[in-house]
Order: C-alpha cells, then sequence, then structure tokens
C-alpha cells in the first residue's frame, strides 16, 4: 500500500497524512504495483545482530516513483548480481504476525 | 542581509592529536578546553563573551561550565555543518546586536567515548521506521548508499574514488597532527578492508577526539584583537531529508545547492575569486559532490578533476589542505577542523600553507546528505 494525492494521483513516502507536495489536497491509500527498478545499494560488511554479511542495503524506486530502503532477498548479495536498473518485485518478509518487512528480490518475469 | 565582512573571527583554536585521543577530556571537557584556548588567544575572559553556540552538547551546559552570560544561545544541532551554520547565525546575531562576541565550540569524545551521548536514531524516528530495519550499522552503510548511482551516471570508478584519499594525504603527511601521514596509492586503498561495497576502509573517515573553538566578533572591534581577523565575507545553510533514501537525486545534495551558491551570492564573489577551499569529507564521495554542486566544475566532472591532481598543492584548487577527515582528524562532526584549516589559510599559519590565500570557502555537510552550511572567509576586509 502507498498513498497518492487524489487530484494529481502522485504517490508520496513515506506515509503521511497529507502530501507534502499540497498539504492542503485529499490523498488516499491504494494498492500500489509491487514492481521497480534498483535505484543504488551498498554491500554492507558491518552486520548488526541478526544480519549476515555480506549483505545489500538498498534503494528501490517504485514504478510509482517513490523510492524506499530495502534489503534484496532471493539474490547474491555481489555486485555481479545486483545491477542497478535491474527490475524488482515486492516479496514481504513476514517476522512474526505483527511485523511484515517489506523486502524486495529481482523481478520473475520481464 | 549582512555586509560581507563585517563580521570577523578573532579567536580560533583546536584540539587535535596525532594519536587522535584525548581520554582526559569528558566531552564537554573538550569543549571547554578549545574555548579556553579561543579566548587566550583572542586576549577574552568568559565575561567578554555574550553569545554561545554549540553543537554535541547544550549552549546551557557550555555557557553554564564556563561561566558566560549570553544574551544570545544557538543550539543548532543538525550535524557536523551545524559549525558553520553557527557562523552564520552568529554574523546576523552580531549585525542585529543581538550579541557582540559570539563563542562557538565543538567538543566530541569520538574515540575515546567519555562523557559521550549516545549514537543511533531513536526508535521513534524516521530513519528507525523507514531504513533502520534493513541492517545499517552507522553512516559507513548509509551516507555511501547513493554513490553507485553517482558513478554509474558519470562513469566514474573506484579508482577516482581511492584518488580523493590518496591527494587528502599527501596533505596530511605535512600536517604534525594528522592521524595518518604515510603515503598511500590508489592500489593501497584498492586493496584495503572493504567496509561497504564500493567503500574500503581509506575510503572512509578516522574516528577520534577532537574538539575547537571560533570566537566572533564585528569587523570594526576585530582591529583591536592580537590576531588578524579573518573576515566572514558570505555564509550558506539549507537541509534536504533525515534520510538518505528520500534525496531528491542521488547524484547531487539538494542542501548543498542551496547553501553553496547562497553563500557565494552574500560574499559577492565567483568561482575565481576562491583560492582554498574545504570540502568536509566524511567519505571520500563528498569531495566529488562538493566540487560539483558547489559549481567549481561541471556535472560529472569533479572525479577527472580530482585525478588530474588539480586539487593538490600545486594545482588550481587546493583542496582539504588539512588530510581532511580522511586522513587528519574526524571526531564525528567534522565541520569545525574544516573552519579550522581556513582560518589557519587566510592567517598563513596551516602546516601545508598555500602560498597567497585571500579568499577560502570551507563547506559542510551534516547527517547523511542531511544538511549543509558553507561559510567564505578572507584576510581581506571588502
Amino acid at each position: 500500500m502507498l498513498q497518492r494525492n487524489k487530484q494529481t494521483g502522485r504517490a508520496y513516502f513515506p506515509p503521511r497524512p497529507f502530501d507534502p507536495r499540497d498539504p492542503f489536497a485529499e490523498v488516499e491509500w491504494f494498492e500500489a504495483s509491487g514492481k521497480g527498478r534498483l535505484l543504488s545499494y551498498v554491500i554492507s560488511h558491518r552486520p548488526p545482530p541478526g544480519f549476515e554479511a555480506p549483505f545489500a542495503i538498498a534503494v528501490v524506486e517504485t514504478d510509482e516513483g517513490v523510492r524506499m530502503m530495502t534489503n534484496i532477498i532471493d539474490c547474491p548479495q555481489t555486485p555481479e548480481a545486483l545491477q542497478l536498473d535491474m527490475r524488482l518485485e515486492l516479496a514481504p518478509t513476514k517476522v512474526n504476525d505483527e511485523i511484515t518487512l517489506p523486502t524486495w528480490r529481482p523481478a520473475r518475469e520481464a | 542581509m549582512p555586509k560581507p565582512g563585517s563580521v570577523a573571527i578573532v579567536g580560533a583554536a583546536e584540539l587535535v592529536s596525532p594519536e587522535g585521543r584525548f581520554p582526559e577530556l569528558s566531552q564537554l571537557g573538550l569543549h571547554a578546553r578549545a574555548a579556553i584556548m579561543a579566548m587566550q588567544e583572542a586576549g577574552l575572559k568568559p565575561s567578554d563573551i555574550d553569545g554561545v553556540a554549540c553543537a554535541g552538547a547544550s549552549p546551557t551546559e557550555v555557557a553554564f561550565y564556563l561561566g558566560i552570560t549570553p544574551t544570545y544561545v544557538d543550539g543548532t544541532a543538525v550535524g557536523g555543518c551545524s559549525f558553520m551554520i553557527h557562523v552564520r547565525h552568529a554574523v546576523a546575531a552580531i549585525e542585529s546586536g543581538l550579541a557582540k562576541t559570539v563563542l562557538i565550540t565543538h567538543g566530541e569524545s569520538g574515540r575515546s567515548g567519555i562523557g559521550r551521548g549516545g549514537f543511533g536514531f531513536a526508535r521513534q524516528s524516521l530513519n528507525a521506521q523507514f531504513e533502520g530495519w534493513t541492517g545499517p550499522m552507522g553512516p559507513p552503510t548509509l551516507f555511501t548508499v547513493p554513490v553507485l548511482r553517482y558513478m554509474k551516471t558519470y562513469g566514474v570508478r573506484e579508482e577516482h574514488l581511492a584518488m580523493v584519499a590518496v591527494v587528502q594525504r599527501e596533505y596530511a603527511a605535512r600536517n604534525p597532527n594528522a592521524m595518518m601521514k604515510d603515503p598511500i596509492t590508489v592500489e593501497d586503498v584498492l586493496n584495503s578492508r572493504m567496509i561497504a561495497y564500493p567503500f574500503r576502509l581509506l575510503m572512509c573517515c578516522l574516528v577520534t577526539d577532537g574538539g575547537g573553538a571560533l570566537i566572533l566578533t564585528s569587523a570594526d572591534r576585530a582591529r583591536d584583537f592580537p590576531t588578524k581577523p579573518v573576515y566572514v565575507l558570505g555564509t550558506g545553510e539549507s537541509v534536504e531529508t533525515p534520510m538518505v533514501s528520500q534525496m531528491e537525486d542521488f547524484t547531487s545534495s539538494r542542501a548543498f545547492r542551496v547553501a553553496g551558491p547562497r553563500a557565494f551570492q552574500e560574499a559577492g564573489i565567483t568561482h575565481d575569486d576562491v583560492d582554498h577551499l574545504m570540502i568536509y569529507d566524511a567519505f571520500a564521495h563528498l569531495p566529488l559532490y562538493g566540487l560539483e554542486d558547489l559549481g567549481f566544475v561541471g556535472r560529472g566532472e569533479a572525479a577527472q578533476f580530482i585525478w588530474e591532481g588539480n586539487t593538490r598543492a600545486d594545482g588550481k584548487l587546493p583542496l582539504n589542505t588539512n588530510g581532511g577527515g580522511l586522513s587528519y582528524t574526524h571526531s564525528g562532526m567534522y565541520g569545525m577542523y574544516a573552519l579550522q584549516e581556513s582560518v589557519r589559510q587566510c592567517r598563513g599559519t596551516a602546516p601545508a600553507q598555500i602560498p597567497g590565500v585571500r579568499v577560502s570557502v570551507a563547506h559542510g555537510v551534516g547527517g547523511m546528505f542531511a544538511a549543509s552550511g558553507t561559510v567564505v572567509l578572507s584576510n581581506e576586509r571588502p
């Protein structure tokens, strides 16, 4: 789910109860495409607890035009496998009954 | 808008050691020691100071600890460029009569961790909610995130990033207080330990203890001080986003593009007037963004500009002449040290002194491309 301005249709992120480009406009939640591209990343060799290095900290730009930091799953964490602009799709990771993380993976279909 | 050169720096002191440590001083102690050194140089007592600005401690703590009764306080704390912004605000305060003599302090026990507050994002912050879950471990894994996009856009290679560190080490070799002085090659940098691809250890800043202080007053009063006045010609400031992932453009900093040109405009200078430049280098990509966003070179040209030697001591635009955060010192909020080097270059007292410096620019970053401050200094009053 993402939020967008009802008049312009333009999405924004992170969520808030108004559109930062026009705080007086009506906004709504909508079901996003779950598609995007790999905008940039680093491969961290400094793992915090619960992470195994090396792992990528990436930014995906969704087809709706918003950007979010994420991890890329189901993919080797190497510069060769992680090509900028590669197509990605949302692949949520369930942590527990309350928390699901918006992780992404390489798109399965072109 | 303040007139260029209406306010001057009349006291400047820095606490930097080649060991990178001051284990006998707490963070507040570093603020105070630097402040006392600057007052001593300027021939001032705490009762002569009526303005206090600092980041990392509160101005209340610093004023109380030093016995100052201020009529002006500035606790702007937007990261490492806060001190550039303190200079900007101090100029406005002095010009408008809020204070006559402003003390700006920095102190950070970054290495020894004595009397240091917690580091990291508060759980309720936007950073913790929208970035923290992806596993970052501090600035090395966040500040670095945009660079692959920059490199792809402009065909910049890892060798170019390495060269930034190589050139700055040349300056550090001439600086007795620099923590890292041994010459390095591009190959050395590219063989150093991987921290967060494509950043290797020698592309990342040091972690040290340190402090610094500046004292500013009106240019008319500055003539009566024992030190050579360094005039503030112009300043700029801005912020963009607390989250690096939300930058408008991964190849350029909006905060840089606002603060830099504003400072130049206020100073009434062009790029050709600048003899010496400091760009906050927490990581090797920052001088590239800075050179481009401040307009010294065109988009995508900074890597080649440094590669060709233009920022060396004998080049067109000597840059980061103390050795920078990469080789000199970096306690966490490096902006104060960039300002101190600009002051030294204007006074003619820098270890790697550039001959004939008249105008120096110190450009800072705060957070991870979150904020920016720019200060244009000169040893001549326009």
